[in-house]
């Protein structure tokens, strides 16, 4: 069974490659369906491999499939393998439904477009790499992976490049999220020159053997792969790339940077849970980077005007919810959150999109409105997603997964009552943000008609992320509501299982209270403040712009990062190395100058200049000797 | 009889270089040619190996090649050019 385990990633490179080469000579028509075939083939037989999976769990917990070695230097030997374990599982499972979804999607979001192909093969090649990614076997493969997302992110950000801004948006996200990879870069250096293997379970076994908890190395291997988690999904300090990448298409926003692109930081870390479980500190600054990344991206939803916007920022304080997990030592919590928060995201963002085509790209939520009996089907989309993301108790999916990680951040290992607020707080203004949005947009007078209605395509993966969304949250369920960890205990062979190691005032069941009550205030605060019948004015005030900016965060980047940098180039631009080699140049350029005069075309000319030469190397010859 | 060819190749030199009319110009790269054939033969004669005048055929040769494209390529310039003025092909820039 686990030999077909390389199809998964091969179905969607092959049609990359495919639509890479011919995508010029093939109709539009043809490009769709082989680029959503291929997802919708990958996604198949990663069903049929769970299943077999689940079926028949092999002793070990994983299935590995080594393809061949990649390069030997040494005793450095590594492997082009996959490794198939519970982790890999949902995140090959949620990565080729929801991309499949996606793809589905974009046949009808992108149609018509000039780009459609090229669309196509960047998703696919996307989609390809982030499967390599999260079924490596080895960190070196898993960094192949984690540099063609980021490729594939460049490139989608930069499908509509005739626009000035979103080649800005790309080149930004890039460049931030490669000051992440470097460190990341450096840390698979410092763990292969010192453990001697890049091969992930190994590598674990090595570092727990030969390193003491808390001892520097460990630190600081963990924080540099830490460095490029933090990158890949926005978090802080790197996060000021991903509200600019809304500028992609929104499938590309949908499937990149919300659903998987922006998770790979918290699967590399649950991948790498044994080295951040050896440095303490890291571990606490994993949580501490995502409570401060959560609560800070929650008050930026806020204050955004942007329909994309408000989801990116969202996003990203859903990722931070994810981190504190991590941070918390809650792996299998975090995992969960991933996999609901793909669904809802994802959903949100589709639905986004239609909102969108509906009101000619417009994006502004204060020039929409009304807009539920005119899509319904978006109405729905955003009232089932958004519940689910804002944590609607007991039915969606978004409450338990939130629930979960509000649980341990009070019970897990490195719980405590800071990380508990925060998380309600943070689950208060998600709640607030959420039906803002659902208030503007659905809700209060007709700014204008709709120009678009959703198709087949795009009513398919709608419905479906809305089932997923509802009933996602159904595999791991608390004790007091029903108690069925399915999910947890199924992650329990390959992360830390989660138990109640603070016993205290707060319990699991008054944690899931006030996640209702804060999902209640939220929503009562944004009824209150965006009612359909208030007047739509736009508050100016400064902390909201303050907010609205993202706390002013690449106001300060442009002046301590951009700004000398420029003024150096600046600087540098005319000094004493440039001069001597614009010099050069320019005595060639005179030095032509003079000689072009000699080429007069007089066959006369030339002879004398033939025989004066003969008569000057004759002389040489003769008397210098 | 070395003399003779330096002072034969001098004057053929000067004519090249002073005269324009092309016929002239040929004619003193013949005479060019020939000296340094002469010189060829007075060093053999010298010596008394045959080299030299090997290489003087060599040379008569190639003079006879040169003459005849020389001769062609004149004839073809003459169609464009009232006169066979060498300096007046530097208006062929090209």
């Amino acid at each position: 069974m686990h030999a077909l385990l390389w199809m998964i990633p091969a179905f969607p490179l092959a049609s990359a490659a495919i639509l890479a080469f011919f995508g010029k000579r093939i109709s539009h028509r043809a490009a769709a369906f082989i680029g959503t075939a291929s997802i919708g083939l990958s996604a198949l037989v990663a069903i049929f491999m769970a299943a077999g999976f689940l079926r028949s769990t092999p002793d070990s917990h994983a299935w590995v499939q080594t393809l061949w070695t990649w390069m030997g230097v040494g005793d450095f030997r590594p492997e082009i393998a996959f490794y198939y374990d519970p982790v890999a599982l949902i995140m090959t499972l949620v990565i080729t439904f929801v991309g499949f979804l996606i793809h589905l999607y974009s046949v009808e979001y992108m149609r018509g477009d000039e780009g459609f192909s090229r669309f196509f093969a960047y998703m696919n090649l996307f989609v390809a790499a982030m499967l390599i990614l999260v079924l490596a076997n080895n960190l070196l493969v898993l960094y192949v992976g984690w540099e063609g997302v980021g490729l594939c992110s460049f490139l989608l950000l930069g499908v509509w490049y005739k626009d000035p801004a979103n080649v800005r948006a790309a080149n930004k996200a890039f460049l931030v999220t490669r000051i992440g990879d470097t460190a990341f870069a450096i840390g698979l250096f410092l763990l292969a020159t010192h453990l001697g293997t890049l091969d992930i379970q190994e590598l674990m076994r090595r570092a727990t053997a030969q390193w003491p908890a808390g001892s520097g190395i460990a630190i600081a291997a963990a924080a540099l792969l830490l460095g490029g988690a933090v990158g890949k999904s926005a978090q802080l300090p790197l996060q000021t790339w991903l509200p600019d990448a809304m500028a992609g298409p929104t499938p590309t926003s949908a499937l990149i940077h919300a659903a998987t692109m922006v998770t790979a930081g918290v699967y590399l870390i649950a991948r790498t849970n044994v080295l951040f479980t050896l440095a303490p500190p890291v571990q606490f600054a994993v949580a501490l980077i995502g409570g401060a990344t959560m609560l800070m991206a929650a008050f930026s939803a806020i204050a955004q005007h942007d329909i994309k916007r408000v989801l990116a920022y969202s996003t990203m304080s859903q990722i931070g919810y994810m981190f504190m997990a991590l941070g918390l030592g809650a792996w299998s919590a975090a995992l969960f959150h991933f996999m609901t928060h793909a669904f809802f995201k994802a959903l949100l963002f589709l639905a986004a999109g239609v909102v969108i085509q509906a009101m000619h790209h417009e994006q502004d939520m204060f020039r929409m409105g009304g807009l539920r009996f005119e899509l319904p089907l978006a109405f729905w989309s955003f009232i089932i997603g958004g519940s689910a993301l804002a944590g609607l108790p007991l039915i969606t999916a978004g409450f338990f997964s939130k629930d979960l990680i509000l649980w341990q951040a009070w019970a897990g290992p490195n719980g405590n009552g800071g990380f508990w607020i925060a998380g309600l707080l943070g689950a208060m203004l998600t709640s607030f943000y959420t039906y803002r949005l659902i208030l503007l947009v659905f809700y209060g007078p007709e700014e204008r008609e709709v120009s678009h209605r959703p198709g087949f395509c795009v009513i398919i993966p709608l419905v479906t992320l809305c089932a997923l969304s509802i009933v996602g949250g159904y595999v791991d369920t608390p004790p007091d509501f029903g108690g069925a960890p399915i999910f947890s205990d199924f992650l329990g062979s390959v992360l830390p299982a989660l138990k109640q190691f603070h016993v205290g005032p707060i319990t699991e069941l008054s944690t899931a209270l006030c996640a209702s009550a804060s999902f209640a205030i939220g929503f009562g605060f944004a009824y209150i403040l965006y009612a359909p019948w208030r007047p739509r004015t736009r508050r100016e005030d400064p902390l909201l712009r303050l907010w609205h900016a993202g706390w002013g965060v690449d106001w300060l980047y442009d002046r301590l990062f951009v700004m000398p940098f420029q003024f150096l180039v600046h600087r540098t631009g005319s000094d004493v190395i440039d001069a001597i080699y614009t010099g050069i140049a320019k005595l060639a350029d005179s030095a032509a100058r003079a000689l072009r005069v000699t080429q007069n075309g007089r066959v006369r000319w030339y002879a004398t200049g033939i025989a004066a030469g003969f008569v000057v190397l004759f002389g040489i010859a003769i008397f210098v000797r | 009889m070395l003399y003779l060819a330096v002072s034969l190749f001098a004057l053929g030199l000067i004519g090249l270089l002073t005269r324009r009319n092309l016929i002239f110009t040929l004619m003193c790269i013949e005479v060019m040619l020939n000296a340094s054939g002469l010189a060829f033969v007075a060093g053999s004669y010298r010596w008394g190996r045959p080299d030299g005048q090997i290489m003087f055929l060599f040379i008569l040769a190639m003079a006879a090649a040169e003459v005849s494209v020389g001769l062609a390529l004149f004839l073809q310039f003459h169609r464009r050019a009232p006169e066979l003025d060498s300096d007046s092909a530097s208006r062929m820039r090209g």
